[in-house]
């Protein structure tokens, strides 16, 4: 199982990251942490004629807390962003949901942004990001834009960004005053894939629940102020809404009864959380 | 800007357990065919080869990571160490290492070397685990021996003999 082969270009600066870009489009894969990419290329389920390696590129490498939200770099490491010592009141919904993000041995080394890059629907990351409203931000020779997570994630491995495009940075808000703020987890063994995830965030009286595994994206819902059996009621609605699917881990009925089950405990965990 | 074309090969250097070493690797291939085939430093074995087993685990610049999701042109220029390098000299093992003897840590040994280096690491960070913090840390490598127990068993032996050699000095 040997990737097949590939032109393998070291970017110094995002200029030349983006030269490269334009110059294969489709026919590059950026490499960060490799993660994901590296087992796809070996697997070959990627042929890329080049391999553009972003790591070199010390701009990419910084957390950036001094604007109204947190900046985290294309070449922040999972490991990097979970070791921050201000993540924890700035990011609490992360500092919660990274310690699930593949192995200590694999968060060492994957990035943050490589993973909402690759978009797997049962991915931590791009769930956390949709609960908080993020916005990813994506540069090309061409210009800069920010899309909003919301919009970013439109498919199963599958995104808004264009092929001559570079996922520059994530920028996630800050935690609000008084929000609390939880995430739950359910797989065969920690760090496996997620069968079910969940965030909750709970704003005063207002419930935000986002859910990840289940459909072919993060799916997000603003429940407002719901309580006792109108909550139930909305966790049931939004686990049918779901569209979930049998597959080897878990049949739909099952991850239905996880959203009912683990929402619920995730929002009174948010709840109890409130700063 | 550094690019090296798909069907040649291309001189990689880096320390290799303190050691400055060089070979030459297309791109394409994997840090762990470049320890192995190209250096002959076999210590480092190869199992799943997509990231799951752990059993190709190695420090790369202080942190444990898999050789096998690496590229062995990425590490041009890396601090690398791998299992050959734990050894405090020939015919001597290392606190880690004798407690996975004394234990029976391992039956076959294919998991043994990746799971060393991860050890290994996180005992330095982590002098004092609780058994949770040390089974969470072991869920990124896969054994199929031994039912973890004895590699538990001789991870908080191995922490707690290191604590009592610090502490002596």
């Amino acid at each position: 199982m040997k990737p097949a082969r590939f032109d393998y270009i070291r970017a110094v600066d995002v200029a030349e990251a983006h030269a490269a870009l334009a110059e294969f489009g489709n026919d590059a894969r950026v490499l960060a942490g490799g993660q994901t990419l590296m087992p796809m290329l070996s697997m070959r389920l990627v042929r890329p004629k080049a391999v553009i390696d972003i790591m070199h590129v010390p701009t990419l490498r910084g957390i950036d807390a001094g604007g109204s939200d947190i900046r985290v770099g294309a070449g922040v490491r999972q490991a990097e962003l979970l070791a921050w010592p201000a993540l924890g009141e700035a990011l609490p919904l992360l500092k919660a949901a990274l310690p699930w993000v593949g192995h200590a041995q694999t968060r060492s080394r994957g990035t943050v942004c490589g993973s909402v890059a690759h978009a797997d629907p049962s991915a931590e990351i791009p769930l956390c990001l949709l609960a908080l409203d993020a916005s990813i931000e994506l540069s090309s020779r061409r210009g800069r834009r920010r899309v909003k997570a919301a919009d970013f994630f439109t498919g199963m491995m599958t995104t808004a960004r264009a092929e001559n495009e570079l996922i520059e940075a994530v920028h996630i808000p800050k935690m609000q005053q008084g929000a609390g703020y939880a995430f739950r987890e359910f797989g065969r063994r920690h760090g496996d894939f997620a069968i079910v995830a969940c965030a909750a965030i709970v704003t005063g009286t207002n419930v935000r629940f986002a859910v990840g595994g289940v459909a072919d994206t993060p799916a997000l819902r603003d429940f407002g102020a719901v309580d006792g059996t109108a909550l139930a009621d909305a966790l049931d609605a939004f686990a049918w809404d779901l569209d979930a699917r049998d597959d080897l881990h878990a049949t739909a009925r099952y991850r239905r009864e996880l959203v009912r089950q683990m929402g619920r405990a995730v929002i009174e965990e948010a709840r109890r959380c409130r700063g | 800007m550094p690019r090296l074309s798909a069907d040649q090969r291309h001189i990689v250097r880096f320390t290799l357990n303190g050691r400055a070493i060089e070979g030459q690797a297309e791109p394409r291939m994997l840090l762990t065919d470049f320890l192995r085939h190209e250096l002959g430093f076999t210590g480092t074995h190869v199992g799943c080869e997509h990231g799951v087993c752990g059993a190709c685990t190695i420090e790369i610049n202080g942190v444990p990571a898999r050789a096998c999701l690496t590229l062995a042109v990425q590490a041009d220029g890396a601090n690398i160490r791998t299992v050959e390098g734990l050894a405090p000299a020939q015919g001597q093992l290392s606190v880690l290492q004798e407690a996975f003897r004394r234990h029976h840590a391992l039956q076959c040994g294919f998991c043994t070397a990746g799971i060393l280096m991860s050890l290994d690491n996180y005992l330095r960070k982590e002098p004092d685990p609780s058994e949770n913090d040390l089974r969470e840390f072991l869920s990124g490598h896969i054994c199929r021996c031994t039912g973890y127990v004895p590699i538990v068993a001789a991870a908080m032996d191995a922490a707690r003999r290191l604590r009592e050699a610090s502490s002596d000095v």
